[in-house]
């Protein structure tokens, strides 16, 4: 019975590795860090071969990508789409803008940065990141969801503001 | 007793659930493969299909509130159960199919029933893309299934049986070949592939009528959609290609149909943009009724 346990979660860990499928929103992001995921699924980079699906459902998705600083009308879509993916969920933020707000901090209209609302598991830095380096991440993120390391698993929660 | 156990195992191993699972996931695999090679990528390795399956399994499952908990469960369960009791009363090589007379009509009413069960999921998701993904699916259902039900009758007519045994070793004549044409017309609408993703359309509504479905649900709808490729694979053996007598080469003709469908399906999918409901609907009662006039009349004057 115990062998049997330990080769279902291995096939589990195995799968979540290797199956990561992401929902993409866009949190009032310039639109440069989207651009640059654009080209991940493409002939170029081809992230499939790592079983990458971009989706359009967040029900679908396993990891949930972040570009933008948070603005104040996106803020509720952005936490019932999180609230939506269904457990084990990772995020990635992609960009600076998510991080520190970027050239926007201060600003008037917005929430950010992102770690004040939900917990962020991969933090992709750059203004906007290479194609290679959001691969990466979301390769990251697929490797914590295998070994149960996201936020979403351990339980953690951000601070209330 | 030995009935029953060849029961079980028909229904469970071959051509039942667990092979033809694995075939299934095999082709879905070459199905990306090749789109991938097509398209310049490298594509997915070929356990990828067996794996979200897994991961999907291994997922948590939220219900929408407004929808009946009991039916967004059991469709995708009903959707499965059908297709497997198809394949499971399909002469195929080397399977024990309970023979009887009339299986063929049972067979056209399982392979409708992943089709209903799509249109109520995506009704009772009670999803705006749902909704309209199931709409755009009974359209379809009733535009492929023109030229799909007129080929089998009028195959069915010219052999005078409604026996699938029968109609596999039945000898060949032009109403095969144009019944052949019939059919393979329906066969990229029944799988909801390009030209006629019209259901499933990705950047137009998502993913239809599997939307708001995830975790376990959603597996088995993935796994019951690589098992309706294995049915219609299947159906086209019996129904046109020969039985050599020998398990071993039907096992060989009966691959090689399920290669030339999938290649096929995937050419036309990567070199075609997708139609509106309405010319698919032109396309299939125009054309695929006139290929239905055609078998029927060459089957009844014959």
């Amino acid at each position: 019975m115990g062998v049997l346990t330990k080769l279902f979660s291995s096939l589990m860990a195995t799968s979540r590795r290797k199956s990561p499928w992401i929902y993409t929103i866009n949190s009032g992001s310039c639109n440069g860090c989207d651009i640059e995921i654009g080209p991940c699924i493409s002939p170029r980079y081809d992230a499939e071969q790592i079983g990458m699906l971009r989706h359009a459902s967040p029900k679908h998705a396993d990891i949930l990508v972040v570009t933008g600083a948070v603005s104040k009308r996106i803020k509720p879509a952005l936490l019932d789409i999180y609230s939506q993916m269904p457990s084990p969920k990772a995020v990635v933020a992609v960009g600076s803008c998510p991080a520190s707000c970027n050239v926007f901090a201060g600003s008037p209209v917005l929430d950010g940065p992102l770690d004040k609302f939900i917990p962020v598991d991969i933090w992709v830095p750059g203004c906007p990141p290479r194609p290679q380096l959001i691969i990466d991440g979301i390769a990251k993120a697929a490797q914590m969801l295998a070994d149960g390391q996201t936020a979403d698993q351990l339980g953690k929660k951000v601070a209330a503001e | 007793m030995t009935e029953i156990l060849s029961l079980i195992v028909g229904f469970l191993i071959w051509p039942g659930l667990i092979v033809a699972a694995a075939l299934g996931f095999f082709y879905m695999w070459l199905m990306r493969k090749l789109t991938a090679r097509m398209q310049g990528r490298k594509g997915p390795p070929f356990y990828q299909p067996f794996f979200d399956f897994v991961k999907l399994v291994g997922k948590r499952s939220l219900v929408p509130r407004d929808s009946s908990r009991v039916l967004f469960f059991l469709l995708p369960f009903i959707s499965l159960t059908s297709t497997v009791f198809g394949l499971m009363i399909l002469p195929l090589p080397g399977s024990a199919a309970p023979s009887f007379s009339g299986d063929l009509v049972l067979l056209l009413y399982l392979m409708e029933m992943p089709v209903l069960c799509d249109v109520l999921a995506g009704f009772v998701s009670r999803s705006i893309y749902g909704q309209v993904s199931a709409m755009r699916e009974a359209v379809m259902s009733l535009a492929y299934s023109v030229p799909l039900l007129a080929s089998v009758i009028a195959l069915a007519q010219a052999a005078d049986t409604f026996r699938l045994a029968e109609l596999h070793t039945a000898p060949f004549g032009l109403v095969t070949v144009i019944a052949f044409i019939a059919f393979a017309m329906a066969i990229p609408a029944r799988l909801k592939s390009n030209p006629f993703s019209i259901p499933n359309a990705e950047h137009e509504i998502g993913h239809g009528a599997h939307m708001e479905y995830n975790g376990l649900p959603l597996a088995v709808f993935e796994l019951s959609h690589a098992l309706e490729l294995m049915l219609l694979i299947g159906t086209l053996y019996v129904l046109f290609l020969p039985g050599t007598g020998h398990v071993a080469t039907d096992a060989l003709v009966y691959l090689a149909a399920g290669f030339a469908v999938v290649a096929l399906v995937v050419f036309a999918k990567v070199s075609t943009a997708r139609f509106t409901v309405k010319s698919a609907l032109r396309f299939y009662w125009l054309w695929g009724g006139l290929a239905a006039g055609a078998a029927m009349v060459v089957a009844i004057v014959s």
